[in-house]
């Protein structure tokens, strides 16, 4: 641990640190653009100069000087104080003075160093460089006027979202930063460079001009996007959520964010639920509260009753839901609405057990049925990493898709699983964390779940220390809903077989209605979309950012998320949708608060009542073991389109067209 | 001055073809076996006990250089030796004609030099705009192939040996080695910072280093005729034989080959036919290539050139590319151009020289027509110093070094084009 003395404090610091680090350790606030702690070092920027001896009699760069023994580091002599000043000036000669009109206005690094860094005055009188405007896509506004080269959006395209899109063009003061050719960044994670970008070269294109960042209230909240669970600040103005923005977590999501995840919000207000409808005459009217509850007394159903979590229920809905379900008489809950019936007789079997941050450890990894870059886009980045920085080999099973890294394919045949070639099934039995990771298409085939139970024993993937087996759901409500009890051995085919005569829809799009009939169904969701054009009578609900609620992500960690804005209209939180819902049939659910709800549900499930990790314990179920010879399908075919939310966004519609199928609207075009 | 048979570069001028044949009877190649079998860390002493200071500008003592290369390389990591022949500094010309017309005393130096370094191979990164001579080039490795003195079992000395032979886009910043590295690994020339250093983590991250094409070619001729002949050129710490590039207004330009540390007059009386116009009618000298300041005529008349003399003088030796400019020159214009040519040469990633380049030639345009105000003269000064030492490479420094050097010596022919160009605007106002 080499010892270094930073403005008179000597402190000792970790072998293999940066300079800058070691004076942040000593609370020295050290100014920077390139740097960031995520992506590689680049050196560019030199704002983060600090004066060290021994060395050279010159500035150095903080960020790429690694720590030595002895020495004296100074953040506040003149020379720094100069060469901050330097550098600063340098980069505001080229810097268009638009602040009044910039996205970045209020959260701007070059704003708030200059003001702390930077001299009163320019001495610069020529004319300022012009940079012709770049096209990013359909989430990536650029003034690149603006952009002072520090390279991190460069950076993060290449190591971190694994596409090669963006680059820089140019040399000496022409030098400007594009995408190739001008298309759109090819990935789903392009938004972080907006977060990334120290300037406002690059903003959010859908939340341009909408508001100022001091304007909006800042809400931490869970999104429900994905199964990743990802850290979010939901930020609101007045009663609409106008941006998400990733937190950091360092377990979940470190500091990105899907593309789906951050802008899905201009979907919330579009499409919305914001009254009761019944079915009168096969057409959905208008209809009160009571009128709707009348309606759904009058099918008289008894205990013939059944409900369907859809891919955003959160953990207090379906409680309550359940409460209700229960409380008539019945028990039948399913929470996967397309069909899937995997064995649920331990959650450890069907749990992302290795965890998303150590995912980034494995050495070999095997991939079965899934396109984890759509499925968890923030699990496919850990995967990256752990090929990039650390070699690690990836080897899968399914249908070939581009996940950013060197993958091994080896072939489309569910049957693989229990006979893989000698190749991979040599790497992953000599790796020392190996990793098997099971998609939702792969459990749809019989025996794959069994076959890769097995595989994880043979290939020893479970020991001390280290889960190797895994299982990436992509709906964010599973977990919490198998915790639940929404699951039935059959799946929902054993629900369709009992032939409830009154159905509850939570949010439930995917179903396949036509099964249900004969089914009163009741949708309780809040958009307009599939469920509830299918349903006799619809329950206006809150969307996840207009309620307090629970939600537990694919590796099983249980999180909170808090409530940023109301919803509109006559809808009402889901608990007390099913309160009242409870008064109406005659029953009790056993709880009249929120409070009390999630009370209850702690009290029934006490899991869920510890915010962290939950342990199942393994226990893997002895399962068939004989995959059937089949290929494997994807269940999302739509990256930006696979909820109701995301449906009712102008900008997920235009991602999909634009990075999806760009290739084909422009041969329409021709 | 230096005898003819104290030459290393016999056929600098191409009386004799360049081909093999030729460079052997010139003695080129000449057992290079036995060069080879004293051992690999017997030439590194003996190069460091010449005294050979790398010739491509910093002056960095070549052998010590090459004891920074790792002693066993690990096979999935072997080590490369780069050669610079990206020549691209206003001025210098020297790498153009060794390679035009001696370039087997590169190729041996290769080899040699790489032997010593334990490399695998040496790549030979040359500019783009010398496409003769990279044909030249690309035809002297194949002789050498063909003949067995490269490749498997090189020269018979039982060591495997590579040239190969890389041609640039033009870009001057490819001259700056970690640049070259990158540019050759194929990506955008932009120069690494350091450390880690060329030796620990180079091309395609193997140990490499990289030297000038001059300080190569010399290595054989070293080995053969021995330390104590080149350390008896030159002053202390300053030895050898150098190649001079001699341009602008002395009556014969030329490029000789002249023991370091030569006084500048007896340099230009004795191969350049003296100054045009006489030594009264010198001006300055930018005596390194253009990166280095302007020395004027008072300072530089009877100074040796070497790196230290010139380091007195608040100058450099370079690549001992002398720019003599007789009083005809417009000398604020000259260093413009100098400053132009930097701004365009910027690589543009680092924050000062990106910026900096540009706004320093700017003000050189207005100060070139006397368009600007006094106190911006010490703006200029302020902003070179804001530049030099605060970037990745030396090209900030380069760029930052002809105005300083301008600045100091000629500030009141600067201040005498603002007054009288500001007198002009009085009168018309």
């Amino acid at each position: 641990m080499p010892k270094v003395t930073v403005d008179g404090q000597e402190l000792g610091v970790p072998q293999g640190a940066t300079v800058l680090q070691a004076c942040e350790m000593a609370g020295k606030e050290i100014p920077r653009f390139c740097y960031h702690e995520r992506l590689s070092i680049a050196g560019n920027c030199r704002m983060c100069l600090v004066e060290v001896s021994p060395g050279p009699p010159k500035p150095q760069a903080s960020c790429a000087l690694p720590v030595a023994e002895g020495q004296v580091i100074r953040t506040d002599s003149p020379m720094v104080k100069k060469a901050r000043e330097g550098v600063m000036e340098f980069l505001l000669i080229n810097h268009p003075l638009d602040c009044p009109i910039c996205d970045q206005g209020g959260e701007c690094d070059l704003q708030d160093q200059s003001v702390a860094y930077g001299r009163g005055a320019s001495r610069y009188d020529e004319n300022k460089r012009a940079v012709t405007e770049k096209y990013m896509g359909p989430i990536v506004k650029t003034v690149m006027t603006r952009c002072i080269q520090c390279t991190r959006c460069v950076r993060f395209a290449e190591e971190v979202a694994g596409v090669e899109d963006i680059g820089a063009i140019y040399r000496g003061e022409n030098m400007q930063i594009t995408t190739y050719l001008e298309h759109a960044i090819q990935s789903e994670l392009s938004g972080n460079v907006v977060d990334l970008c120290p300037v406002g070269a690059l903003t959010s294109k859908p939340y341009a001009f909408e508001a100022r960042p001091w304007e909006l209230t800042k809400t931490l909240g869970i999104d429900m996007m994905d199964a990743v669970g990802t850290n979010v600040r939901i930020d609101s103005r007045g009663r609409q959520v106008l941006r998400v923005l990733p937190r950091v977590n360092d377990d979940v999501n470190e500091e990105w964010a899907s593309d789906k995840t951050r802008h899905h919000v201009d979907g919330l207000i579009r499409r919305r639920l914001d009254r009761p409808y019944v079915r009168r005459n096969g057409k959905l009217e208008e209809a009160t509260w009571s009128e709707a509850f009348d309606a759904i007394k009058a099918v008289n159903a008894g205990s013939s009753v059944a409900a369907i979590a859809g891919d955003m229920a959160d953990c207090e809905t379906m409680f309550a839901a359940k409460a209700l379900v229960n409380a008539l008489g019945s028990d039948l809950l399913e929470g996967r609405q397309t069909g899937l019936a995997y064995d649920v007789t331990s959650l450890s079997a069907v749990n992302f057990n290795t965890t998303i941050a150590e995912a980034e450890n494995a050495d070999v990894i095997l991939l079965v049925g899934t396109n984890l870059r759509w499925e968890a886009p923030l699990i496919n980045t850990r995967v990256r990493k752990a090929v990039w920085k650390k070699g690690a080999k990836v080897f899968a099973i399914g249908p070939e898709v581009d996940l950013t890294y060197k993958t091994e394919w080896l072939g489309n045949d569910a049957s693989l699983v229990a006979k893989l070639p000698k190749a991979a099934l040599d790497a992953l039995k000599g790796a020392e964390r190996p990793m098997l990771i099971f998609g939702g298409g792969a459990l749809a085939v019989p025996g794959v779940h069994g076959a890769g139970l097995a595989l994880a024993k043979s290939v020893n993937a479970v020991k001390d220390g280290w889960n190797g087996f895994n299982v990436v759901h992509f709906s964010a409500a599973r977990m919490g809903a198998l915790m639940l009890g929404y699951a039935q051995p059959g799946g929902i085919k054993d629900i369709v077989a009992k032939k409830p005569k009154l159905t509850f829809f939570l949010g439930a799009d995917e179903v396949d209605f036509g099964a249900f009939a004969d089914s009163f169904k009741v949708y309780v969701g809040h958009h307009g979309d599939k469920g509830a054009h299918a349903a006799d009578v619809i329950l206006p609900a809150a969307a996840w950012t207009e309620k307090d609620f629970t939600t537990v992500n694919t590796e099983g960690r249980v999180q909170r998320s808090e409530k940023a804005v109301f919803a509109p209209g006559d809808a009402r939180e889901d608990w007390s949708i099913f309160r009242a819902l409870a008064d109406a049939l005659g029953v009790s659910v056993g709880f009249d608060s929120f409070d009390q709800c999630r009370a209850a549900m702690i009290a029934a499930v006490p899991a869920l009542g510890v915010e962290g990790l939950v342990d199942y314990g393994w226990a893997p179920p002895k399962l068939d073991a004989k995959p059937e010879a089949r290929e494997i399908g994807l269940p999302i075919k739509d990256f930006y389109l696979t909820n109701a939310i995301c449906r009712a966004s102008p900008t997920m519609q235009r991602c999909s067209d634009e990075i999806l199928h760009g290739a084909e609207l422009a041969e329409a075009a021709e | 001055m230096l005898a003819d048979k104290d030459r290393i570069f016999t056929n600098v001028y191409g009386f004799q073809p360049w081909n093999l044949k030729a460079a052997q009877a010139r003695g080129d190649w000449d057992n290079t076996k036995d060069l080879m079998a004293r051992g690999q860390d017997a030439i590194i002493e003996e190069v460091k006990a010449s005294g050979l200071r790398g010739r491509g500008g910093a002056g960095f003592p070549t052998g010590l250089k090459w004891s920074f290369m790792p002693k066993e390389p690990r096979a999935d990591r072997p080590s490369f030796l780069v050669i610079n022949a990206d020549e691209s500094e206003p001025g210098s010309c020297k790498d153009r004609e060794i390679i035009r017309h001696d370039p087997h005393k590169l190729i041996e130096g290769a080899l040699i030099a790489g032997f010593a370094m334990r490399a695998r191979a040496a790549y030979i990164y040359i500019r783009g705009e010398f496409i003769r001579e990279a044909e030249t080039l690309f035809a002297a490795v194949q002789e050498a192939y063909d003949a067995g003195l490269l490749g498997k079992n090189a020269a018979k000395s039982g060591y495997d040996f590579d040239v190969f032979v890389h041609r640039g886009a033009g870009a001057y910043i490819c001259g700056e080695e970690t640049a070259m590295i990158e540019s050759l690994e194929g990506k955008k020339g932009q120069p690494r910072l350091k450390p880690p250093f060329p030796a620990g983590a180079g091309l395609y991250g193997c140990p490499t280093t990289v030297n000038n094409v001059e300080s190569i070619a010399v290595v054989p001729t070293i080995l053969r005729r021995g330390a104590p002949w080149f350390a008896s050129f030159g002053r202390e710490n300053n030895k050898g034989t150098k190649l001079f590039q001699i341009s602008g207004h002395v009556n014969k330009p030329c490029v000789v080959e002249e023991a370091m540390s030569i006084p500048f007059r007896e340099l230009i009386d004795k191969h350049c036919g003296g100054i045009r116009g006489g030594w009264d009618n010198l001006l300055a000298v930018i005596p390194g290539g253009s990166s280095v300041p302007l020395v004027p005529a008072a300072e530089i008349m009877d100074a040796p050139m070497d790196f230290d003399g010139l380091k007195a003088l608040g100058s450099g030796l370079g690549t001992a590319a002398a720019i003599v400019m007789d009083k005809s020159t417009d000398i604020v214009q000259a260093i413009s151009r100098i400053s132009y040519f930097y701004k365009h040469e910027s690589c543009g990633q680092c924050t000062p020289c990106r910026e900096g380049t540009g706004w320093m030639w700017r003000v050189m345009e207005r100060l070139r027509t006397g368009d600007a105000d006094i106190s911006e003269i010490d703006t200029l000064f302020d902003v070179t110093k804001q530049v030099e030492g605060h970037t990745i490479c030396a090209l900030g420094d380069a760029a930052a070094w002809p105005i300083q050097g301008l600045i100091r010596h000629f500030r009141p022919e600067l201040e005498r084009r603002i007054r009288e160009n500001g007198g002009v605007m009085e009168a018309a106002e």
